[in-house]
């Protein structure tokens, strides 16, 4: 996925387009990770003024969800689905099987930063687990080679 | 005439190939000259056949599935030709999985268009709300409360109580929240619901805004749900053009509006002060109550905060009359729930029925056993924090008493299957370990109970002082159930207690059970 490069000019922008509805905060850090891939440390004062809100405050929000990232992501981010209905289907040995493939463990960023592999608590494809995302496009009944087609593909 | 072919675009189906196959059968069609008209539906919730194609005929729709892209040429000449394939399962509404449900909420969903307001019309739409608007607002709360609708959340609160107590309290402002933030696995009809037939959920939330005098509205679902998220974006600005939504609803005075809000990952948002803060912007940290959400909700002001499937009830008990609903289920569980099969399950879905089939019907006879073959160990009712049943105990009603009397809860109607393979005091741990991860912190049973009773269930399986480790952990247990702020801490210890009291023989320690 390719998201454009962080500018303060740019992140005011995001800022004020929604700095006025009514409990903005999450909406703006979602806005700023959609642009950017992930929300920069500078954003987190300038929402802060935006809302008349304490840094603190922006910051307790944005540490708070897992959703938001600190840093870019890797070029392809992989999410496997690792909660009970997934679990029951297998997806725990599938989720082991990526760890091993990629080398790293889940919530990591390969060294080429190719790929990210991350755990989700369910993305409500419990009756064709297990599932996974990639960037962005869901994959059931998961199986051993439907893992490696995916990782093959987030890794060319 | 054109074929018309009806291919869901459910994310569900979509996980298995549904946009593929809408793609081959344009291209098949195209190959042969021939005109089709696809029509993206949401899923019937039949998910072992999805995706499950459609074909309209003069004798109704016929259905076809699993199809794959692959099947695409062969299909759409059975189609042209006598309608014979491998694939055909028969007229759609004559699948015996379908046919004995009682579909009330779902009656719509993968048979309309769901960004369609003209197909929802066309099928019954906006009927309730058409009835609410002549009764007036207390006839409508009235109404309501003699369905004995409860909250299909999963506290099962009577929503007629709640939306009197919000129209009784004066006040300038007033909103409607609608809890789509449908985190727990094994529940997915939210997500159907919301991609299938979007236009009852903002129906439902019309009917209860004209109730307490609320002129807007939130939605808040999950980011994990972005189909749903834009299907509903969809629906709401269809809404907007028709005049369903706005200074005049359904050309009334009154004025409501909705606004879709995209949740980040918490799972403790799905607890309804915790998503009240979300919503108002702030970290998802829970609120003591009282005050109520229906006395001090949403930026202070009174707001009926209802489940997803309560709004989406809302519009067949308006339109067909509160005796209608209430006719179906049992004791104080009345009218249907939409039951979601998961996990290890050979036919996993979305089954709507009254309350009262019992669990052992659910997993053997409706959801005919597990995929992978082997029996039935334990399944898990209500998410992440509801108990495990063994098959001793199948014979448990779908009812809330019934769950309750036998230390369970129904939750949001969702029933994770394990085979014998499954370890349950892994289960357990993971009920810990999952609620220190999502735990807002706010109070201590929660924050730090989950945390030890993860590393005590590790004692135990290491062999260390195991009797007062697992004395530990029941009392552990009760600490969160009784000093937990929310269900999130209060309910943690049901699936860890339920895996103790039903599959002891899981939590011996490891060197012991290698032994043997």
């Amino acid at each position: 996925m390719t998201y454009e490069p962080w500018t303060e000019a740019r992140g005011a922008e995001i800022i004020a387009e929604h700095a006025a509805i009514e409990g903005a905060t999450l909406v703006i850090l979602h806005a700023l990770q959609e642009a950017f891939g992930y929300v920069p440390e500078p954003a987190i004062p300038m929402v802060a003024s935006a809302l008349n809100l304490s840094r603190a405050e922006v910051y307790g929000v944005f540490t708070f969800y897992h959703d938001f990232r600190k840093e870019p992501a890797g070029k392809h981010v992989l999410k496997l689905c690792r909660a009970e209905a997934c679990q029951a289907a297998g997806g725990e040995a599938l989720a082991a099987r990526a760890e091993a493939k990629l080398g790293i463990a889940c919530g990591n960023t390969t060294a080429d930063r190719r790929v990210t592999l991350e755990p989700i608590y369910c993305l409500g494809l419990c009756a064709t687990a297990p599932s996974a995302m990639l960037d962005g496009r869901l994959v059931g009944r998961l199986d051993r080679d439907r893992l490696d087609a995916l990782i093959a593909e987030a890794q060319a | 005439m054109s074929l018309r072919i009806f291919v869901p675009r459910d994310a569900g189906a979509i996980a298995v190939g549904a946009d593929e196959v809408a793609h081959a059968l344009e291209q098949a069609a195209a190959g042969r000259g021939l005109a089709i008209d696809i029509v993206r539906t949401g899923s019937r919730g039949l998910y072992w056949l999805e995706p499950m194609v459609e074909l309209a005929t003069a004798d109704g729709r016929v259905a076809f599935g699993p199809v794959t892209a692959a099947d695409a040429a062969s299909l759409l000449d059975a189609m042209l030709g006598s309608g014979n394939h491998p694939l055909r399962l028969g007229p759609a509404d004559e699948i015996p999985w379908l046919k004995r449900q009682t579909r009330l909420t779902f009656a719509n969903c993968g048979v309309i268009d769901p960004r369609s307001l003209d197909d929802y019309r066309a099928h019954g739409g906006y009927r309730g709300l058409e009835r609410a608007l002549t009764l007036g607002p207390a006839a409508v709360v009235a109404e309501v409360t003699a369905s004995g609708l409860r909250g299909r959340g999963g506290a099962g609160f009577p929503t007629g109580i709640k939306w009197k107590t919000v129209a009784d309290t004066a006040a300038d402002r007033k909103y409607i929240v609608c809890n789509a933030d449908e985190g727990d696995s094994g529940t997915f009809a939210d997500r159907m619901l919301i991609e299938g037939d979007p236009f009852l959920l903002i129906e439902g939330m019309t009917i209860a805004a004209l109730a307490v005098g609320a002129d807007k509205g939130y939605v808040y679902i999950r980011s994990e749900y972005p189909h749903a998220v834009a299907a509903l974006n969809a629906a709401i600005a269809a809404a907007r053009r028709a005049g369903y939504l706005g200074a005049r609803v359904g050309g009334s005075s009154h004025a409501f509006d909705i606004e879709v809000r995209v949740g980040a990952g918490a799972y403790v948002c799905g607890e309804e002060t915790s998503l009240l803060e979300s919503l108002e912007g702030r970290r998802g940290i829970v609120r003591a109550k009282p005050p109520l959400p229906a006395h001090k909700g949403l930026f202070g002001k009174p707001t009926v905060i209802n489940n997803m499937l309560s709004f989406a009830a809302i519009p067949f008990i308006l339109a067909e009359g509160a005796k209608t609903y209430a006719d179906f289920g049992m004791g104080r569980s009345r009218g249907t729930m939409p039951i979601q099969l998961a996990g290890n399950i050979r036919h996993g879905g979305l089954f709507e029925t009254a309350f009262g089939i019992t669990l052992g019907e659910l997993v053997d006879d409706v959801g005919g056993g597990t995929f992978t073959g082997r029996p039935v160990r334990a399944v898990q009712v209500g998410g992440p924090l509801g108990a495990y049943f063994p098959r001793a105990l199948f014979d448990t009603p779908f009812d809330y008493e019934a769950f309750a009397a036998r230390d369970g809860l129904i939750g949001h109607g969702g029933i994770v299957v394990f085979d014998d393979t499954v370890d349950m005091a892994r289960q357990a741990r993971f009920a810990f370990a999952f609620c220190a991860i999502e735990s807002c912190g706010k109070c201590t049973p929660c924050r730090i109970g989950s945390t030890r009773g993860a590393e005590t269930i590790d004692k135990i399986l290491n062999g260390e002082r195991v009797a007062n480790h697992l004395a530990l952990v029941e009392d552990l247990c009760n600490t969160m159930k009784l000093g937990s702020l929310c269900a999130l801490g209060g309910f943690t210890p049901y699936p860890v207690l339920s895996a103790l009291k039903h599959f002891p023989e899981d939590f011996k320690p490891q060197q012991l059970q290698a032994a043997e």
